[in-house]
C-alpha cells in the first residue's frame, strides 16, 4: 500500500493503536476498550512481525525487506530493512509487548489512556531502532524513546519516580548527543547517512577512534556498562512493572545492538584497539555489580544490578570480535530479554498483592503460592545460567569466545557466574522459602489465570531456547559471518590475524 | 563604482514594505478620528495588510533583485526571513487583542507600532548597505521601545521599556560607530564593495569597526554579553509584547547579521569567526545555566531565547552554505515553538487573574489535557528530542559546524542543550507528575489555534522536513 512494506506496517500499527486508545472516552467501558485495544494491537503487531520473519531468509547475509523513501534530501532517507542481527530483536520487542500490556491491566489504575498510548508509541520507536537503515532515522527512533519512558517512569513510578525519571532522561540524553556529533561527522566524511553504504565505507583510522568513543558514550550508557550504570537501578526500581520489563527486555538491548550494528563493523580498527578497555569494564561490571546485587534489600534493585552484570557478558562477547562471542552476545541479549522480563513480571505479581518490594517483607511464599514459587524458580535458574535454560547458552558461548581472546578475562568473568548463583539463589531462598512468618502473607493468593497465561509462554520459551539454541543462532548466523568477514577485510593484515 | 543612477527607482521589490507603510499611516488617521474604539477594525486591517504583504513576497519573482542604488536587495534569503517576520507580527497582533482589552490598555497605537516595527525588520532583512540597515534597525527599535511600555501604569512595564531604550540606544551608538569606522576604512557602505576592500590584506581598522558592529548586532539578537535587558523586558513587558520581542525582531536581527557578515565580510571569515564562536558558546552556556533557577515562565523563556540565539549563531560561525541553511531552518522552527509557548503562557489565567509562575501549571495534564499535551510537545522540541522539529533545528546548525570542523563548538553546544533540558523537563514534570493546581479558565479560541498550529507544526515537521529544507537551501545559496 502506497509503496510501503511490511516493516513500515510494524511501525504504523502501534501508532494506530495509540490513536484508538486516545479516542476512547474515560469511563468504565472506554477504559476496557483502551486495555483490550492496546492488547490486541500488540498481538497483531506480533503476528505481523511473524509474517516478516516468514518472509525473511536467514541464509542470506544482507538486509532484507528493504524499503526506501526520500526524506531529507537524497542522502538522508527513510530506509528500513532487517538482517539476521536485527530480526531477533524485532521479534523480541513485538513478543514482549503483549505481556507488558497484559501485566498492566490491574497494576495501572490511574490515567490509563495516557499509559497505553505511551506504551504503544514506545513500541513503534523501539521497533524503529532495530529496522532503521539510515543513521539519522536510527538516531531519531533511538532518542525519541526517551519521551515515553520519561513519562512512564515519572507518572506511574514509585516513590522516587521524579528523581529516577530525570536521571534516566539526562543520563541517556548526554550519552546520545555525543553520538549525534559523531553521526554528523560520519555524514560529512562519507557523504551519506545510509547504513548499508556506511558499512562498506572505510573511515580513516585516526577518525575511527573518535567516532568509536562517541558511539561508545551513547551505547555504554544505554547498555549500561560500569561505571555509567547508576541510572538503571533507580529507573528500574521506580518504573511500573511493565516499564521495567521494557527497560530490561528491550531498551538495554539497544546498546548491544548499536555496538553490533555500528561500532564493530564501521570502526573495526578502533574496536580492536579498545577491546581490552571494554573487557576491563565488562569484567568489573560482572564482578562488582554481582557483589552489589548480593547486598540489595529491594527485589527490583537486585534484578537491576544482575542485569548490569549480564550485560557485562554481552559486551565481553561482542568485543572478542569472533563469531562465537558475537553469536553468544546476541543470544545472551535475547535470553536476558526473556528472563529479566519474566523476573520483573514475577516481582510485579507479589508487588501487586503486597505493595512492597522489600525482600525482608517476604518469606515462605512457597507455602501459599506453590505455582508462583515454581515459576520464580525457573526464571531464577535461567538467570543464573543453569544448563537447559536459555541463560546458559549465551554465557557459555561468550565465555568460550573470551577464553580464546584473553584467558584472564574469561577466568575473572567465570567467577561472575558463581556470584550470580549466589545472589539469585539467596534472593529466592529469602523470598520463597522458609516459614511464612509475616502475618500479611498468610492470605496471599497464588497466581491467577491471567498471570499464569502471562508467565507460561515465557517459561516455555526459556526452556525451548535452552535446549534448542539453534532457533536463534541460525537466524543470525549468516549475518554474523558476514560481519566477521567484513571485519577482517577492514583491518590491517596483522591485526586481522588476531580476529578469527 | 559605476552604478547607473536612474532618475526614478524601481519600487517593485519594495512593494510589500510600501504597502505596510501606507497601511500604517492610514491606520494612524483612522485611529486619530475614531479613537481606541476602532482597535478591532485596525487590527483587522493590519492583519490583512500583513497577509497581503506575505502574498506579495511569495509572488515576487525568484532570484536576486535590487533597487534604490543597491541599497535594498531582495533575494530568497530576504524573502524567507521576511515571511518569518510577518508570521511573528501577525501572531503578536492576534495574541494581543484580548490581552490588552482585559488589561485595559487596548490602545490602537499598539497595532500600528507593530506594523511600523515590522517594516523596520523587513528593511533589516533586505538592507544591502549600512545606511539602509541602520534606518531599519532604528525604525524597528523605536517602535519596540514604545510598546514595551504599553502598560505605563505598571512599574515593571515602565522599567522594561526604559531599560530596553537605554541599552538599545547604547547599542545603536556602537553600531553607528562601527559603521563609521568601516566606511572610513573602506570608503564604501554597500556590502559587496566592502567585501572587495576587506579581501585585500591589511586593514586592522576595518576589523575594529567590525567588532563594534557585531557588538551592536549582538544586542539586537540578545546574545551574551549584550543580553542583560532580555529577562527584564520579557518579564516586565505585556506578554504579547514579550512574544513579539521574542520572535519577529530576532528573525530580522539574525537575518541582518548573517547578511553583513556573509555578504560584507566573508573574505575575513577567519577574523570574525572567533568572535561568533565566543558569543555562541557564552549564550548557549548562559541560556542553559541561568535558566535553571527561574521560577517565572516568561523569564525562563528569556533565558531559553538567549540560548537559542546561541544555537543559531553556531550555524553562522560555520560561515558556509550549510550554516546559513541551518540558520534559516532553525529560525523558522524557533519562531513556531516560541509562538506556541507564548500562546500557552497567555492562556495561564485563573478566574481572570493572570499567572506566570511555573508552578501554576501544576497538574495541567489533568486539568487542561490539551494545553499540557501541546506544551509538552513544544518543550520536548525545545530540548531537541527527535522526531520533533527542534531536533532538526539543532541538527542542521550543528551539522554545519561539524562540516566546518568546529568540533569544540559543537560538543560544547550539544552539552549545553542537555543542561537546558533540565529546566524544560521541569516544566513537563510540573504539568504531568505534580498534583493539580487550580485549573485555567477555558482557552480563548485564537490562542488555542495558535497553540495547536505551532504544536502541530512541531510534531509533524519530520514529515514535511524535505520540502522545507529545500526552501532553506535555496535561501542560503542566494547569499553565496
Amino acid at each position: 500500500m502506497f509503496g510501503f512494506g511490511i516493516l513500515s506496517g510494524l511501525l504504523v500499527l502501534p501508532l494506530a493503536g495509540a490513536a484508538f486508545v486516545l479516542l476512547q472516552k474515560d469511563d468504565e467501558a472506554g477504559r476496557r476498550n483502551m486495555r483490550w485495544g492496546a492488547f490486541w494491537t500488540t498481538i497483531v503487531t506480533f503476528l505481523l512481525s511473524l509474517v516478516a520473519l516468514s518472509r525473511f531468509d536467514a541464509a542470506k547475509a544482507g538486509f532484507q525487506l528493504v524499503e526506501r523513501k526520500a526524506w531529507l534530501g537524497t542522502e538522508i532517507t527513510y530506509q528500513l530493512g532487517v538482517d539476521g542481527i536485527a530480526m531477533p530483536f524485532v521479534i523480541l520487542t513485538t513478543f514482549l509487548m503483549p505481556f507488558c500490556i497484559a501485566a498492566s491491566f490491574n497494576a495501572i489504575s490511574k490515567r490509563e489512556k495516557e499509559y497505553y498510548a505511551l506504551f504503544l508509541l514506545l513500541e513503534t520507536l523501539m521497533i524503529g531502532v532495530f529496522v532503521a537503515l539510515d543513521l539519522v532515522l536510527f538516531y531519531a527512533f533511538f532518542e525519541a524513546g526517551l519521551i515515553p519512558m520519561f513519562l512512564i517512569i515519572g507518572i506511574w513510578g514509585g516513590a522516587r519516580r521524579i528523581y529516577a525519571s530525570f536521571k534516566f532522561f539526562l543520563y541517556t540524553l548526554l550519552g546520545s548527543v555525543l553520538m549525534l556529533i559523531a553521526i554528523m561527522a560520519m555524514y560529512w566524511t562519507a557523504g551519506t547517512a545510509d547504513i548499508v553504504k556506511l558499512l562498506a565505507f572505510r573511515f580513516p583510522s585516526n577518525m575511527q577512534y573518535w567516532l568509536w568513543l562517541a558511539f561508545f558514550a551513547s551505547f555504554a550508557v544505554k547498555m549500561p556498562m560500569w561505571p555509567v550504570h547508576t541510572w538503571l537501578p533507580d529507573a528500574h526500581v521506580e518504573a511500573p512493572t511493565a516499564g521495567s520489563v521494557i527497560l530490561a527486555g528491550i531498551l538495554l538491548k539497544m546498546g548491544g545492538y548499536g555496538f553490533l550494528r555500528f561500532s564493530i563493523p564501521m570502526f573495526p580498527e578502533a574496536s580492536l584497539y579498545f577491546a581490552n578497555f571494554v573487557f576491563a569494564l565488562s569484567v568489573i561490571a560482572i564482578i562488582y555489580t554481582s557483589l552489589v546485587a548480593m547486598m540489595q534489600e529491594d527485589i527490583k534493585k537486585l534484578i537491576a544490578y544482575s542485569s548490569v552484570a549480564h550485560m557485562g557478558f554481552v559486551t565481553m562477547g561482542l568485543f572478542t570480535l569472533n563469531a562465537q562471542g558475537i553469536q553468544g552476545a546476541v543470544f545472551q541479549m535475547v535470553s536476558h530479554g526473556l528472563v529479566s522480563g519474566a523476573l520483573f513480571l514475577c516481582v510485579g505479581v507479589v508487588y501487586d498483592r503486597m505493595h512492597t518490594r522489600e525482600i525482608a517483607a517476604y518469606g515462605g511464599l512457597v507455602n501459599r503460592m506453590p505455582l508462583y514459587a515454581l515459576a520464580f524458580l525457573l526464571f531464577t535458574m535461567a538467570n543464573v545460567g543453569l544448563p537447559g535454560t536459555s541463560g546458559f547458552v549465551g554465557e557459555f558461548l561468550t565465555l568460550l569466545a573470551s577464553f580464546k581472546a584473553n584467558s584472564w578475562v574469561a577466568f575473572l568473568a567465570t567467577t561472575g557466574v558463581i556470584l550470580s548463583a549466589a545472589y539469585a539463589l539467596w534472593l529466592f531462598a529469602r523470598v520463597v522459602y522458609g516459614p511464612t512468618e509475616k502475618h500479611a502473607l498468610e492470605t496471599i493468593p497464588d497466581l491467577s489465570g491471567r498471570e499464569i497465561a502471562i508467565l507460561a509462554p515465557l517459561a516455555v520459551l526459556v526452556i525451548y531456547y535452552g535446549v534448542q539454541p539453534n532457533a536463534i543462532l541460525s537466524m543470525s548466523q549468516a549475518s554474523v559471518d558476514a560481519l566477521i568477514a567484513g571485519l577482517q577485510s577492514g583491518l590491517p593484515a596483522k591485526a586481522a590475524a588476531l580476529v578469527k | 563604482m559605476n552604478v547607473p543612477v536612474s532618475p526614478v527607482p524601481d519600487f517593485g521589490p519594495a512593494l510589500p514594505e510600501i504597502l505596510l507603510a501606507v497601511t500604517a499611516l492610514a491606520l494612524v488617521l483612522i485611529g486619530a478620528f475614531r479613537g481606541d474604539g476602532a482597535k478591532k477594525l485596525i487590527d483587522g486591517i493590519a492583519i490583512t495588510a500583513l497577509l497581503v504583504a506575505g502574498l506579495l513576497l511569495i509572488d515576487q519573482s525568484p532570484g536576486r533583485v535590487s533597487t534604490f542604488n543597491e541599497a535594498f536587495v531582495v533575494d530568497s534569503f530576504a524573502r524567507v526571513m521576511k515571511l518569518l517576520t510577518l508570521i511573528g507580527a501577525i501572531a503578536a497582533i492576534v495574541m494581543s487583542t484580548r490581552f490588552l482589552r482585559e488589561a485595559k490598555i487596548a490602545r490602537f497605537e499598539y497595532t500600528i507600532l507593530i506594523l511600523l516595527s515590522t517594516i523596520g525588520m523587513m528593511m533589516m532583512c533586505s538592507a544591502n548597505e549600512l545606511i539602509s540597515l541602520y534606518l531599519g534597525v532604528e525604525l524597528q527599535s523605536l517602535a519596540l521601545y514604545v510598546i514595551a511600555t504599553m502598560n505605563r501604569d505598571d512599574e515593571k512595564s515602565a522599567e522594561a521599556g526604559l531599560k530596553y531604550f537605554v541599552l538599545g540606544a547604547l547599542s545603536s551608538g556602537m553600531l553607528l560607530y562601527g559603521m563609521s569606522l568601516v566606511y572610513g576604512f573602506t570608503g564604501s557602505v554597500t556590502f559587496p564593495a566592502i567585501a572587495k576592500v576587506v579581501s585585500a590584506p591589511g586593514g586592522a581598522g576595518v576589523m575594529f569597526g567590525l567588532v563594534f558592529i557585531v557588538a551592536g548586532l549582538a544586542f539586537k539578537m540578545s546574545v551574551v554579553p549584550f543580553h542583560m535587558w532580555t529577562p527584564d523586558v520579557y518579564e516586565g513587558a505585556p506578554t504579547p509584547v514579550a512574544a513579539f520581542v521574542a520572535t519577529a525582531p530576532k528573525m530580522a536581527a539574525v537575518a541582518m547579521t548573517v547578511r553583513i557578515l556573509v555578504d560584507g565580510f566573508l573574505p575575513v571569515l577567519k577574523d570574525w569567526q572567533p568572535i561568533i564562536i565566543f558569543v555562541a558558546i557564552a549564550s548557549m552556556g548562559l541560556g542553559a545555566f541561568a535558566g535553571i533557577g527561574q521560577r517565572n515562565i516568561k523569564r525562563l523563556m528569556a533565558y531559553s531565547s538567549i540560548g537559542n540565539m546561541g544555537y543559531a549563531l553556531v550555524g553562522l560561525a560555520a560561515g558556509s552554505i550549510a550554516g546559513v541553511e541551518g540558520i534559516v531552518i532553525f529560525m523558522a522552527i524557533y519562531l513556531a515553538m516560541t509562538i506556541g509557548v507564548f500562546a500557552v503562557i497567555l492562556a495561564m489565567q485563573i478566574d481572570g487573574r493572570r499567572v506566570e509562575q511555573i508552578t501554576d501549571l501544576a497538574g495541567a495534564a489533568r486539568t487542561n489535557p490539551g494545553l499540557a499535551f501541546a506544551m509538552a510537545a513544544l518543550l520536548f522540541s525545545l530540548i531537541g528530542i527527535p522526531p520533533l522539529a527542534g531536533f532538526f533545528a539543532k541538527f542542521y546548525v550543528f551539522a554545519a559546524a561539524i562540516e566546518a570542523k568546529l568540533f569544540v563548538l559543537a560538543v560544547i553546544g550539544i552539552v549545553t542543550s542537555v543542561v537546558s533540558a533540565y529546566y524544560y523537563l521541569r516544566i513537563i514534570k510540573v504539568m504531568y507528575f505534580d498534583e493539580p493546581a487550580p485549573a485555567f479558565q477555558p482557552m480563548a479560541i485564537e490562542l488555542k489555534s495558535l497553540m495547536w498550529l505551532s504544536a502541530g507544526f512541531v510534531i509533524l515537521f519530520a514529515i514535511v522536513a524535505g520540502p522545507l529544507k529545500n526552501v532553506a537551501q535555496l535561501a542560503a545559496k542566494s547569499l553565496f
